[in-house]
């Protein structure tokens, strides 16, 4: 009822600014449609929250069921004893490393394919793009991927990881309407320089491209940076998992690994007690965060440019 | 090799015809913009401007004037054929005996046997519904709520605090699904914070996750919880190409706040809706894998199992990957059905679509 009356009075759009003719009823909705979306906020937050609290709790206060935003029995022991573990640090220098190298495949892949389809005069230009864009829609599936990957004899090295990612055809698309957009007079007159394409590609387009660069690089690595799953299938050696593989068995609280780890760490049984849990996402999830406020912003440009292009 | 050398001879040929402008090479005569009078213009159409007539220019010129971009295509085609296109041929192991450590496309026919074998299962039909239920309520939940909070935070006028609640409501799209996992988990423990609620309310506890009746709840929860604020943006961007004039005329028109909404913001963005609910019914059966696989556990089966998490149990826990892929062969052939059709309704009924 009441924001069937909020909306009522007519008044400027969003971005015009406030009149005289700006009703209570409006004023009113404006009041509720912020308290709404605090409460968004603050839903969206709380589980960070209460994680961070919990990371700074004893295991004992988690368990008595009194950690909720704020940390009971504050001490920083959990967060030593974690970094004290040399498997956390073997899977965050995986998880790294893979980041790293799968970022720059796909990059490698991805920018020369876009620029190849970018070019409107190029003979075959429709099949190039319908053979990547064919791949969004149809996909091989879990099983005919795992047979590939095991019988390419991929099984537990890095590649399992980096390479079935390595190409994402949003990104293609995404960066193909850029290259598309840039002004062609720059590329002529490279060319009556007597650049050939490659090097009118290096020298000329890549340079320009700074901005979509830094978008797709960012959408690889935390691509790379969360997945899990391929290490989960493809990989079976402890040296070799990433951190999310690492976090999965820590919270599943299932496999020999977590088992060997919390004994590393001094927990007796197999149960990883809460805090434990919590460090460890903590640890995880911080380079995201801290990067984050400042990265944002070409996340959202890269989503735009992938829409204006439909 | 034989590419190479032709294109960069090409290369050098057409360049040196650029710079000795009055005597083009017989190659490229016949080819680029006819009519335009000296060959530096010619060749320069010819290469950056669109292909003039097709059907005029043979392959032999196209490779020398482009091979090195052909070239440059090579890698990337590799790449899609053996990590895209040969999983896709893979799935003929649907119709094949299939071996492990032998020929990645299985030893002998079976025909259908293995499709027979899971329409039979009743099993199977079990997780098809499971996931159906799952698709449904995600798609009914989880399309419309960004669209929601996309028109709430278009109202809003301060800057700032725009930016603070999008920032804040994009943050859990870049976390990893372990990580969601990882927090559902606690948040849903018989310590958590959900619990101490239920009990401060004279409730008793309740082991969420061991719960079927609860599982969908949990499951569309953390979807909400992770994708609406980061579904806004597209709609925040059309909402901006919304012209202005068409409000000004409504409020001439005397339509309220409430009606300006429905008459001409909803409309405005419905390009990007229809769009985004054809993607979105196309990958409708994909019911996030791998957040069933990280919260599900055997006491959640009967509401929680769901095609690809059955598959990927009976194909490589129990290792019958033939019948494994003839499921998911028969759940990516659905999947494709859907965008196609949602397409064509979409084009039939409001004239959009994705091609």
């Amino acid at each position: 009822m009441v924001t069937s009356d909020a909306m009522t009075p007519a008044g400027p759009r969003a971005g015009v600014p406030i009149g005289p003719r700006d009703s209570k009823g409006y004023r009113l909705f404006t009041g509720l449609n912020a308290g709404v979306l605090v409460l968004v906020c603050l839903v969206v937050l709380y589980p960070f929250i209460t994680l961070l609290a919990q990371s700074f709790s004893s295991a004992g206060a988690i368990k008595a069921g009194l950690v909720n935003a704020v940390p009971v029995d504050f001490n920083i022991e959990t967060y030593r004893a974690v970094t004290q573990d040399e498997r956390f640090w073997t899977s965050y220098g995986n998880t790294v490393l893979y980041t790293v190298v799968g970022t720059v495949v796909a990059m490698i892949l991805t920018t020369t394919f876009a620029y190849v389809i970018s070019k409107q005069h190029l003979r075959g230009r429709n099949v190039l793009i319908g053979i990547a864009v064919f791949t969004m829609f149809f996909n091989g599936g879990i099983i005919p991927n795992y047979v590939l990957i095991s019988s390419l004899g991929l099984k537990n090295t890095m590649w399992a990881v980096v390479l079935p990612g390595a190409l994402s055809v949003f990104n293609l698309l995404v960066m193909k309407s850029f290259f598309e957009n840039l002004p062609r007079e720059l590329e002529e007159a490279a060319q009556l320089d007597g650049l050939g394409w490659f090097g009118i590609y290096v020298r000329i387009v890549l340079p320009l491209s700074k901005a979509v660069i830094a978008t797709m690089v960012l959408f690889y690595s935390v691509a790379y940076w969360n997945d899990w799953f391929s290490a989960f299938l493809y990989l079976d050696k402890n040296e070799l998992f990433p951190m999310s593989l690492y976090l999965r068995n820590l919270i599943a609280g299932a496999s020999t690994t977590t088992a060997e780890s919390a004994a590393a760490i001094g927990t007796t049984g197999a149960a990883i007690s809460a805090n434990i849990k919590a460090v460890t996402m903590v640890l995880a999830i911080l380079p995201i965060l801290v990067v984050y406020p400042f990265v944002q912003r070409h996340f959202v440009s890269g989503v735009m440019l992938g829409s204006v292009k439909g | 090799m034989d590419v190479t050398d032709e294109s960069t001879g090409g290369a050098v040929g057409t360049e040196g015809a650029l710079r000795t402008a009055p005597a083009p090479t017989p190659r490229s005569a016949p080819g680029p913009a006819p009519g335009s009078g000296d060959g530096t213009a010619g060749v320069r159409h010819g290469r950056l401007r669109r292909r003039p007539r097709a059907g005029r220019v043979s392959w032999r010129q196209t490779l020398r004037r482009d091979g090195v971009l052909y070239l440059m295509a090579l890698l990337p085609l590799a790449f899609l054929v053996v990590f895209r296109y040969l999983p896709v041929a893979g799935n003929v192991i649907a119709f094949r005996r299939f071996r492990p450590g032998g020929s990645i496309f299985g030893e002998t026919w079976v025909g259908l046997r293995y499709v027979e074998m899971f329409i039979n299962d009743p099993t199977f039909w079990h997780v098809f519904a499971n996931t159906a239920i799952l698709g449904c309520l995600t798609l009914a939940i989880c399309f419309p709520l960004p669209i929601v909070l996309a028109l709430l935070l278009n109202e809003v006028r301060k800057t700032a605090f725009k930016r603070v609640v999008q920032s804040v409501s994009y943050l859990p799209h870049f976390l990893s699904i372990v990580i969601v996992a990882g927090m559902t988990m606690q948040l849903l423990s018989l310590q958590g914070t959900v619990n101490q609620v239920v009990e401060a309310m004279g409730g008793e506890g309740i082991p969420f996750l061991q719960r079927p009746e609860w599982f969908r709840a949990i499951y569309v929860g953390t979807e909400v919880w992770q994708t609406v604020g980061w579904g806004t943006i597209l709609y925040l961007a059309a909402l901006t190409t919304v012209d202005s004039s068409l409000y000004e005329a409504a409020r001439i028109d005397g339509a309220n706040r409430w009606r300006q909404t429905w008459h001409v913001t909803l409309p405005g963005i419905r390009p990007t809706m229809v769009t985004l609910l054809i993607l979105n019914i196309g990958t409708f059966l994909n019911v996030g894998f791998e957040k069933v696989l990280l919260l599900y556990t055997p006491l959640t089966y009967s509401t929680a199992d769901v095609i690809s998490t059955y598959l990927y149990r009976v194909g490589l826990v129990s290792n019958n990957l033939s019948y494994a892929a003839a499921i998911g062969l028969f759940q990516a052939c659905i999947g494709l059905v859907m965008v196609l059709s949602a397409n064509f309704v979409s084009r039939r009924v409001v004239g959009a679509s994705l091609w």
